[in-house]
């Protein structure tokens, strides 16, 4: 049922019944490690190219979902996934091979709460039992689409982020499924904002306006405040995004700092890592959650988060033509029955 | 504009510019310096050291310039142009060896999709702009200096 200007509350609450996280070297080396279910060793994962490599990388991850839950693809209605690739191509070939019925999603790096929500909201409607939402990135293969060659020595922007090789996933069930899992109770689908932002290397900076105009939805939508969740968890924004997300909101008398988590400022250490502003792409919420949050919820850890996975809308091409950033956040409610 | 936010484009880039990390210039200059410094120096060497075997200076020139290009490609392939060019910036950029890493890097990167249409038709893709431009302005100047050739 849509509740005030954007949000929709799930009358059944569909569960996340399990998540399943994979990561390359670099996000293997930062302070995660330990939480993410796979990880491998080579950029390529076995592969002649990074996009092969990519969609490897998701299979392995869809398929861990399914055998670690002792499901076969058959059991799996419907899937929803996407990547940061022209086309789509890393989730196309890699579901390819799973003969699922599959809808593929361009969000940017928001596509993981986008992914999560339109399969929420398949269940909760009783239009399927099982459905997996999903998503991945790969440096390499976004390094060569939207910037330089990565051979080519140049210095990156201070405010510039590195983009996750990474993927994650997670199955959703209906709510009458037995198990302690946690719920999915409201989803706010964001609106585009774009505050005229140019600068393809400042996505948080892009972005931090509509995870702040989504979050803010959220709250008056649903009557809730920060003081609600546990942990209000955004995608990407990195550092110089996150702090202008507290910023925001703090300028509307709200503190949300000691809530707030950013995925990209948690996933590698800045410092060390050389990763400037933190992580980024469809990858870095899908395997941070999946991986460091879902344990916490499973463990009741944690109870009530709210999950907002940002992504900014831009192109190569549209960059080129003068055009400013487009952003977009969505939000996903997920709660433990307490 | 969002009308949660009360500002509008203009101060809420400002706002950003304000808020975000600046670049560490005088390090970056330091290094690009060094780096730049450095290259040329070893260009220099390779000169000097052919003029030394009483090779013409017009020869020492193209000599250094052909290995420096070879160094710059090479240094690319192994993987240790780009670390370079992440400390050193401009200073490693500007000189031929990066003109070299600029082609070379495409070149190793759109292999996967063909020699001819991907490695082919990309290799000049960052490099490109520069020659464009580098041959027409010379092109130009050329012009220029064969008018006033003809009055002086």
């Amino acid at each position: 049922m849509k509740v005030g200007k954007q949000t929709i509350r799930l009358e059944n609450t569909p569960k996340i019944l399990d998540t399943c996280s994979i990561v390359g070297p670099k996000e293997f080396a930062g302070p995660l490690s330990s939480y993410f279910d796979l990880h491998v060793d080579d950029v390529f994962v076995g592969e002649k190219s990074f996009e092969k490599g990519e969609s490897h990388m998701l299979n392995s991850c869809i398929n861990h979902l399914l055998s670690k839950n002792g499901f076969s693809t058959q059991d799996i209605d419907y899937i929803f996934a996407g990547d940061l690739l022209n086309q789509c191509i890393s989730s196309g070939y890699c579901i390819r091979d799973f003969n699922i019925p599959f809808f593929g999603l361009y969000g940017a790096c928001s596509t993981f709460c986008e992914s999560l929500t339109l399969a929420s909201l398949l269940v909760d409607g009783g239009f399927a039992k099982k459905v997996v939402a999903a998503t991945s990135s790969h440096f390499c293969s976004a390094e060569r689409q939207f910037r330089m060659p990565l051979e080519h020595g140049n210095q990156m922007s201070p405010t510039g982020q590195c983009t996750v090789t990474a993927s994650g996933c997670a199955v959703v069930v209906p709510g009458t499924v037995k198990g302690n899992s946690p719920k999915v109770t409201y989803v706010t689908p964001g609106k585009i904002v774009d505050m005229g932002i140019k600068d393809m290397t400042n996505m948080g900076g892009a972005m931090a306006p509509a995870a702040f105009d989504t979050i803010l939805t959220h709250f008056k939508d649903t009557g809730r405040n920060p003081n609600y969740y546990d942990k209000i968890i955004t995608g990407d924004l990195g550092l110089l995004g996150a702090d202008i997300l507290v910023d925001l909101f703090s300028k509307q008398g709200i503190d949300i700092s000691s809530k707030h988590e950013d995925c990209g400022c948690i996933i590698y250490d800045n410092e060390a890592q050389d990763t400037h502003s933190g992580g980024s792409g469809c990858g870095c919420i899908a395997s941070v959650f999946s991986g460091y949050f879902f344990e916490q919820l499973k463990t009741k850890k944690l109870n009530k988060v709210l999950l907002v996975a940002t992504g900014a809308l831009m192109s190569p091409v549209s960059s080129m033509q003068g055009e400013s950033i487009p952003s977009i956040a969505h939000a996903v409610a997920i709660e433990n029955e307490v | 504009m969002n009308e949660n936010i009360a500002m509008n484009d203009e101060e809420y880039s400002d706002y950003v510019e304000q808020k975000a990390k600046k670049s560490p210039i005088a390090k970056n200059i330091f290094w690009a310096f060094l780096v730049g410094g450095l290259i040329c120096m070893i260009g220099q060497l390779i000169a000097d050291i052919c003029m030394f075997f009483s090779i013409s200076k017009e020869d020492s020139s193209t000599i250094s310039t052909i290995i420096l290009i070879f160094l710059g490609a090479f240094l690319t392939a192994i993987n240790v142009y780009s670390r370079l060019g992440k400390v050193a910036g401009a200073g490693s950029t500007v000189p031929i060896t990066g003109f070299s890493n600029s082609i070379v890097a495409p070149a190793i990167e759109f292999k996967m999709e063909g020699y001819i249409l991907g490695l082919g038709s990309n290799m000049f893709k960052v490099a490109g702009p520069v020659l464009v431009y580098g041959i027409t302005s010379s092109v130009i100047i050329g012009f220029i200096y064969w008018l006033i050739k003809l009055f002086m």
